[in-house]
């Protein structure tokens, strides 16, 4: 009689349990009422958080202080500098030599001059590299930006990003070296690892995850890919940072407790790849502004 | 020295409105480094903006100010193709003034 009793509770214990999992991780979080009592904008229910920050979103989106870092960009572009006093105006982001126009909607991609996928900081910093004669170590040394200083090759991804605003995503996947690249990013993406047993997966591959009160996209279905697109380069609110995709990338990894991934490596441009070529077709509205 | 500012001036509901977007590290004096010593203040303290030799703004700043500051105000009587001068001043005596025609 005790077994059987027993077993009851246990079936029931099981039940129970399979219903908590199932409602944290099916479930899309309803619209909460007494939480959201901000009038919502158009759309789909937002939290009164997420909403807020919309509404500051629009006013700062004309004025965004990401244009700051864009015309500090077109300087250090224009300028010579660095061992060999040279200026980037002939560095080669895919469309031939100082077109910057439309560069950065089709980045990553590969380059036969350098044999390698490349995104756009990737590129940038091997032109820095070859052009100018700045060295990748140095540029390692402080890759993201902090509250006193900004690194160089953040400003210049901000300027090329901002050469490409209003114009379609268009991420080639002509050559093999590019269709491998995505391949290999979206293995990457659904690699589980780390003390934690993570992937990119894990927050990104389904719809109405979140993080604290922050939405996550899911960056494998066709609505949400322009996300991990759009917004970046952007400035952040908190601290009044500029970021790159480079910093999102090994952010992420460090959230996820992987080890670090090397600045401008090629881990992060297959990344890159598989998320962008994700965005296709849609529109890219330039450098934006994050929380 | 600075960078440069962004400004723009539209004629929008008969007046003139004005965005501008500042440069500066706005540094409150409160921060601390790494190595525990206490970071400078340095700060923009005064800000005008005048059209056709006529001060339109004149504002005192301090600390509560963000780094890279955003302003947007409004004035009446500009017209297209007119200038504005727009300065500010900070703690340190460190300048800049931009210049931007309406449209």
């Amino acid at each position: 009689m005790a077994s059987i009793k027993l077993r009851a509770v246990v079936a029931l214990c099981g039940l129970a349990l399979a219903c908590a999992a199932q409602a944290q991780q099916k479930e899309p979080p309803a619209p909460r009422k007494a939480a959201a009592p901000v009038k919502k904008a158009a759309g789909a229910p937002k939290d009164a958080v997420t909403a807020e920050f919309e509404k500051f979103r629009e006013v700062m989106e004309d004025a965004s202080p990401a244009e700051l870092f864009e015309a500090k960009g077109e300087e250090l572009w224009k300028t010579r500098r660095g061992p060999k006093n040279a200026s980037l105006e002939q560095c080669d982001l895919g469309l031939g030599p100082g077109v910057l126009k439309g560069a950065y909607v089709r980045l990553p991609r590969y380059f036969a001059d350098a044999g390698q996928m490349m995104d756009v900081e990737r590129r940038i910093v091997h032109c820095m590299v070859t052009l100018q004669g700045f060295k990748v170590e140095d540029l390692a040394k402080q890759p993201f930006s902090n509250e006193s200083r900004t690194p160089d090759p953040v400003s210049l991804v901000t300027y090329v990003a901002g050469q490409s605003r209003g114009m379609k995503i268009a991420i080639p996947q002509k050559h093999a070296k590019e269709r491998e690249a995505y391949n290999v990013g979206r293995e990457i993406f659904n690699f589980r690892a780390g003390a934690w047993d993570f992937s990119c997966a894990s927050c990104h591959g389904e719809d109405g995850k979140r993080i604290r009160t922050q939405e996550l996209p899911n960056l494998t279905s066709k609505k949400d890919a322009i996300r991990a697109f759009q917004g970046w380069p952007g400035y952040r609110m908190t601290g009044g940072v500029m970021h790159t995709l480079q910093w999102r990338m090994n952010d992420c990894f460090r959230q996820q407790r992987f080890p670090e991934p090397g600045y401008v490596s090629e881990t992060i441009a297959d990344l890159l790849t598989y998320m962008g070529v994700n965005a296709n077709g849609q529109v890219y509205k330039g450098p934006g502004i994050k929380r | 020295m600075a960078d440069p500012m962004r400004i723009r001036a539209v004629i929008k509901d008969g007046a003139v409105n004005v965005k501008i977007l500042m440069s500066h590290a706005m540094e409150t004096g409160q921060r601390k480094d790494e190595a525990g010593k206490p970071i400078p203040a340095h700060y923009i303290q005064h800000v005008s903006a005048t059209w056709q030799g006529k001060v339109v703004l004149s504002a005192n700043w301090g600390t509560a100010i963000s780094r890279n500051p955003f302003l947007e105000f409004s004035f009446k009587g500009g017209q297209k193709g007119e200038k504005i001068q727009v300065t500010w001043t900070d703690n340190k005596g460190d300048k800049r003034t931009d210049e931007a025609t309406i449209n």
